[in-house]
């Protein structure tokens, strides 16, 4: 074990780019999550089927796969980027697919005589979702969002295999300079599980602001 | 960078031999993990506190932490204490594993979501336990818990190519070695990814078809 603490500056630089992988990630698959979410319920035919095969297509082969594609065989057409970025691009817009489905499903549970009061408000679209639709999927929303945060972090050891220097990187290099196997893994999965305690912690105390306010809205309208 | 069929058609034996590997890994993992997770599941209604306590967190543990780091704690350190597997074995054990800690969630539910009054029913019709379980309980929970289950299965089916980081050669190392003997990477890559699609949408279909099914039946 002390062989194991005396590599503590990488280690800690693994576990910074690791919550630097995790965060972009998140960032870009959120962003994701809404514009191909929304999409799915667009008026427009050609809009929800462009969203329907980003979902089918990220959804269906597996992440590994889109890295590698992303990482070694985009270049071959000109396409470079550096580790991380394929790594964040990868990870996001695999993320993304899954979280569209939540957007989707959180805007569909809103009720549909929201819909109509803001329709007879004469709001337009985007006021509509901004301030009727939206603010009442959130709450709905983010409980599931806490659960693909935690597959998103997951997902980021993954991304060691194309060469991105995170934790699970890192205990490789332990592993392979020291010899020892059981302290440098235990290690690192100490630090994942820590890491992704935080973040459930963070999600419980977001979902229980925002169930809080729905209370009070639906209190005040008894 | 253009496509070549000539490379495509080269690479496909290969990639045929890797999707038997992935299949069988698919199979013998998620026999595993739904086998575990019923047992995870009813350890968890289990009367002694300290035991729900432990399980929670090992299974908390297990999920928080990533398959990748779990399949290298299997494969690298467990030969130092004397214990050797198979590389093969190590995945599918730390598949199953892993997936087990998420169908135990499934079965808990199903089994939560049968009405206490079918228990009591059951109860008051004199059943034993086995009785109970085999003519009253199982039979309402097991058709919800169908569509999810399959849905880990699909999850596990894309979650094998991990197994190649621990040197199994399935479909995506197969790939990955004809790719750095031949210096092609178009092709093998994208066959794989096409493979996976092929499967896993017309699966996702049916877990989706199957939701709807179950959803009419219950009312």
């Amino acid at each position: 074990m002390k062989e194991v603490i005396a590599f503590y500056p990488i280690l800690i630089d693994g576990t910074i780019t690791t919550i630097i992988l995790t965060l972009l990630s998140a960032v870009l698959a959120l962003f994701i999550s809404f514009v191909v979410g929304l999409s799915r319920i667009s008026k427009f035919k050609i809009v929800r089927i462009l969203a329907i095969i980003y979902l089918e297509f990220f959804r269906g082969s597996s992440a590994l796969v889109q890295m590698f594609f992303i990482y070694f065989v985009l270049p071959m057409w000109g396409i470079y980027f550096d580790a991380l970025t394929a790594g964040v691009i990868a990870i996001g817009c695999n993320l993304g697919a899954y979280g569209s489905e939540v957007v989707r499903g959180g805007v569909l549970a809103v009720g549909k005589e929201q819909h109509e009061a803001s329709l007879a408000l004469n709001y337009s679209p985007y006021k509509r979702y901004r301030y009727v639709i939206i603010p009442q999927a959130i709450p709905v929303m983010i409980p599931t969002f806490g659960n693909l945060l935690i597959e998103l972090l997951k997902l980021t050891a993954v991304a060691s295999l194309i060469t991105i220097s995170d934790l699970t990187f890192m205990a490789h290099i332990i592993r392979v300079q020291t010899a020892l196997t059981l302290e440098p893994f235990l290690v690192i999965l100490v630090i994942y599980f820590i890491i992704a305690s935080i973040l459930v912690k963070i999600v419980d105390i977001i979902s229980n602001k925002f169930s809080k306010g729905r209370n009070i809205m639906m209190a005040g309208e008894n | 960078m253009y496509w070549s069929w000539e490379v495509a058609f080269d690479v496909l034996p290969q990639l045929a031999k890797g999707v038997v590997v992935t299949i069988q890994a698919t199979i013998v993992a998620s026999i595993l993990a739904y086998v575990l997770g019923l047992g995870i599941a009813i350890l968890k209604m289990s009367k002694s506190k300290l035991l729900r306590i432990v399980l929670y967190w090992t299974t908390e543990f297990i999920r928080r932490t990533p398959i990748l780091v779990q399949l290298y704690v299997v494969f690298y350190v467990l030969p130092d204490y004397g214990i050797f597997f198979e590389a093969f074995t190590c995945g599918v054990l730390v598949l199953g594993i892993h997936f087990s800690t998420y169908t135990a969630e499934v079965f808990r539910a199903g089994i939560d979501n049968v009405p206490k009054g079918q228990w009591e029913a059951a109860k008051s019709l004199n059943y034993n336990q086995v009785q109970t379980w085999k003519n009253v309980i199982l039979p309402q929970a097991i058709p919800p818990m169908i569509p999810p289950l399959a849905n880990y299965l699909i999850t596990m089916f894309k979650e094998t190519p991990l197994l190649a980081a621990i040197t199994v050669v399935e479909l995506f190392r197969a790939a990955d070695q004809y790719s750095n003997s031949h210096y092609k990477y178009l092709e093998p890559m994208t066959l794989v990814g096409v493979f996976f699609l092929i499967v896993s949408i017309p699966s996702a279909i049916i877990a989706m078809k199957l939701e709807k099914r179950f959803k009419q039946r219950k009312i």
